[in-house]
């Protein structure tokens, strides 16, 4: 296939896993918001959001001031922000418009009426009112769009290529969010147990739609620790970084073309690491160091497989 | 606004001594038996479909990605078999007279000598001295040609223009008749409407047919200048339905006498381009070399047989409107046949005296430019303010040679749905004749028609729709019979 036409599809699916998990993310956060809570200040409460997608940085530019209405808006709808909903939604249209032919004529419809559906929420402030159905049609959209073309496309190339942007992008996402979780909620160590901690860890675990997954795999109070163990090496939690490496190694190795084996041995090293590794070894040298290297090696197999198949030049 | 015409013009439904004419006869008695709401649901729902499905099209100065949607209108266009059987042989005969005029003005030139065209004509701009004495496959210049026609009267049918660069519109052709069908099922049951959905497939074959000599598997794709251009959903239909792939310059390159495009694995062959990008720029180092659409070095493989593309380099000198005015002498003298379908008259205001002629006349006539297309740069007198007369009179005095002019013809009308109801909108055809194994068409054509009352501008960029054209087909009482029995055994079997 084309590498420009495998690239939009990537893209594409990149970009629509993108918009689900930020969806999730402030999902999650405006219900925490609703948990009394006097300790956890307003600016306390969305920052992470900003952290997670990489966006702290960015929204302090324009403002210092994390009110509801401002990140939500920010992370939303902001045509400005790159990595906002809207912007996430918008690149995804336009790769599929770009490569429509590729890929079956209900999978573009499907992504099509996203964006014209779009249109329904534009200029509302979500803060104010609709940011739980926002959410919720954002993540429908994404089941569906999953759904069509898991359902109707060609297992070829195309199919692989799309399959990769997701579970890519996912890995990341997930890591990204335990990252800054932990890193939030560890220092309230001396609470553990008490209802806000309780209600902070099931809210990790809800955006990343685990929370009935961790009652039936430890059927246990909730322990950041196995928080951390369901989303990094359980293989059958299927937002878990190792889930993410079994679909891309297997990926790498549907792919016909030969130009991968760089990719694979990258994807290969990674997803041995997660099948191998330990939770307590993993702790004992850090969560924080583990995730910030496998976001950086995730970053990596992205780049690579980016200069393998989808920027190929003459050659 | 009303064209003088538009009251006493010829009706392709109504224009019978007994209120409708028989070719209408059953549809005209079903159209009155639907109540007008339902019409307008039906269209809405068409209107909805075409939008999830992205049947849009970018209007060129309008904001970047701002996509309309060209008006569909739910009454089809109905032509007798006749009739049509009339329209395809003449189309047929134009587009081969037309490519052996391609042919001859970039080799032998024996039309000039013969002192049928003047020799002026190597020096239009869309003359390119490049493809001189270079032999394309099977000598197809227009591989797909669009001619538009229009009609005046129960037998008097025009070519108003032959378009044989890049026509656009087909995609209509093929999604109108899917909606058709999507809406009125019963339509096409009572009726025997010739189909036309084998068009990709007739097109493919024709392009395979056209690949350099000695290619057994032909990779063939579709070259577009990108999702922005406007009939960008036209490329991407065209490509999807045929199986090739739709491709933009940054995808292709070329290497020694070949192109290849990038793929993820490696570089592949192409041997025949379906290119829907102008002459000017599909090869910067050939021709505008600011193109960033195009193949750097695709001309030189194509002059030295590498690659076909498809319409060939160069058909731009054959459909301007300085051309076609000789087009009915071209059939005479390559053919020995004499035209089928007639040109509409046609003032050359090089001329001194249609100059004057013209001059005179401007408020009934229709001046257009010679190169001019889409409907832009020209004017319609009997619509036109005086103003607006007096200032085209200004452009035209300035570059007399740059303009034709024609008598301002009552374009046939048909029945169309608009705000107020049903009311009469005047409309012309573009069949599609394709070259390659052979010269054929599809029974079918894009339909367009001025959605506004009286307008005769029937350009999408205009605000112009399209209909649904049903070629019926005469099914005789004995075939109805067979069908019957067939239906009968069918059923008897399930």
């Amino acid at each position: 296939m084309l590498s420009r036409t495998a690239n939009h599809l990537f893209w594409m699916a990149r970009y629509i896993e993108r918009a689900e998990n930020m969806a999730r993310i402030l999902d999650v956060t405006a219900n925490m918001a609703l948990v009394p809570n006097a300790a956890l200040s307003e600016a306390a409460l969305w920052q992470p959001a900003l952290e997670i997608s990489g966006n702290a940085e960015a929204f302090m530019e324009q403002s210092s001031d994390y009110t509801a209405s401002k990140v939500i808006h920010y992370l939303a709808m902001d045509p400005e922000n790159p990595s906002s909903i809207y912007s996430a939604l918008y690149s995804a249209r336009e790769n599929a418009r770009a490569v429509r032919v590729a890929m079956t004529s209900e999978t573009w419809e499907n992504i099509n009426a996203l964006w014209l559906e779009f249109s329904q929420f534009e200029g509302k402030d979500l803060a104010e009112e609709g940011l739980r159905e926002f959410c919720d049609w954002v993540k429908a959209r994404s089941h569906l769009f999953r759904g069509v073309s898991f359902g109707t496309m060609l297992r070829d190339d195309a199919f692989q290529f799309l399959r990769l942007g997701t579970f890519i992008e996912r890995a990341d996402n997930t890591a990204r969010l335990l990252d800054v979780k932990y890193h939030l909620l560890l220092p309230q160590e001396e609470e553990i147990g008490g209802g806000v901690d309780y209600y902070e860890w099931s809210a990790v675990l809800r955006s990343v739609s685990a929370f009935q997954a961790y009652q039936k795999v430890f059927n246990d109070t909730i322990q950041p620790w196995r928080v951390a163990e369901l989303l990094v090496l359980r293989k059958d939690m299927p937002r878990s970084l190792h889930a993410c490496f079994t679909e891309i190694t297997s990926i790498l190795e549907n792919l016909t073309t030969g130009r991968h084996v760089e990719c694979r041995r990258i994807a290969g090293e990674i997803n041995a690491s997660l099948l191998y590794g330990r939770m307590d070894h993993i702790f004992q040298s850090g969560l924080h160091e583990f995730l910030t290297d496998f976001i950086e090696r995730n970053h990596q197999l992205g780049a690579e497989i980016q200069g393998s198949f989808l920027n190929i030049h003459a050659a | 606004m009303n064209s003088p015409t538009s009251m006493n013009c010829f009706d392709e439904m109504h224009s019978s001594p007994t209120g409708v004419r028989s070719l209408y006869a059953n549809y005209a008695k079903w159209l009155h038996n639907v109540p007008a709401e339902q019409l307008e649901i039906k269209r809405k729902e068409a209107e909805l479909l075409f939008r999830r499905v992205g049947i849009t099209f970018n209007v060129y100065g309008e904001n970047a990605g701002t996509e309309r949607l060209i008006p569909f209108d739910v009454i089809p266009r109905l032509l007798a078999n006749d009739e049509w059987q009339v329209l395809a042989k003449g189309a047929i005969q134009r587009v081969k007279a037309l490519n052996m005029f391609l042919h001859d003005i970039y080799h032998a030139r024996e039309i000039i000598k013969a002192g049928i065209v003047s020799e002026n004509i190597l020096l239009h701009s869309q003359y390119r001295p490049e493809m001189f004495d270079v032999d394309v496959p099977g000598g197809i210049y227009a591989h797909i040609a669009g001619i538009d026609i229009v009609r005046t009267g129960e037998k008097q049918f025009y070519v108003l223009e032959d378009n044989l660069r890049t026509p656009s519109g087909v995609s209509y052709m093929l999604e109108d008749r899917k909606m058709m069908m999507r809406l009125f099922p019963e339509l096409f049951r009572r009726y025997s409407i010739a189909p036309v959905e084998h068009y990709p497939h007739v097109l493919k074959n024709n392009l395979r047919a056209v690949a350099p000599a000695g290619v057994k598997d032909p990779t063939v794709v579709l070259l577009t200048p990108g999702a922005y251009n406007s009939a960008y959903f036209e490329h991407a239909f065209l490509a999807q339905q045929m199986g090739v792939e739709l491709v933009e310059g940054q995808d292709l390159f070329v290497r020694g006498n070949a192109v290849y495009m990038r793929t993820t694995e490696g570089p592949k062959r192409v041997d025949v381009i379906y290119r829907r990008l102008d002459d000017e720029f599909i090869d910067p180092l050939a021709f505008n070399p600011d193109s960033m659409l195009g193949v750097p070095g695709l001309f030189s493989v194509y002059r030295n047989g590498g690659v076909t593309l498809a319409n060939a380099v160069g058909t731009g000198v054959a459909d301007d409107k300085s051309t076609y005015i000789r087009v009915p002498e071209m059939i005479r003298f390559y053919l020995s046949e004499e035209p089928i379908l007639s040109n509409v008259p046609t003032f050359e205001l090089s001329k001194k005296d249609d100059l004057s002629y013209v001059l005179d006349k401007l408020p009934e006539l229709v001046v257009k430019e010679v190169q001019g297309s889409g409907g832009y740069g020209m004017l319609v007198g009997p619509t036109a303010s005086k103003q607006e007369i007096a200032d085209f009179r200004v452009r035209i005095l300035a570059d007399p040679s740059n303009y034709i002019a024609q008598p301002t013809l009552a374009l046939s009308t048909c029945p169309t749905l608009v705000e107020q109801g049903i009311a009469p909108r005047h409309v012309d055809l573009r069949p599609f004749v394709l070259s390659g194994e052979s010269v054929t068409l599809v029974p079918g054509a894009l339909c367009r028609v001025a959605m506004r009352e009286g307008s005769l501008v029937v350009n999408s960029s205009q605000g112009g729709g399209t209909k649904d054209t049903w070629v019926l087909q005469e099914t005789s009482t004995q075939e109805v019979a067979e069908i019957k029995q067939a239906l009968k055994d069918e059923v008897a079997v399930c």
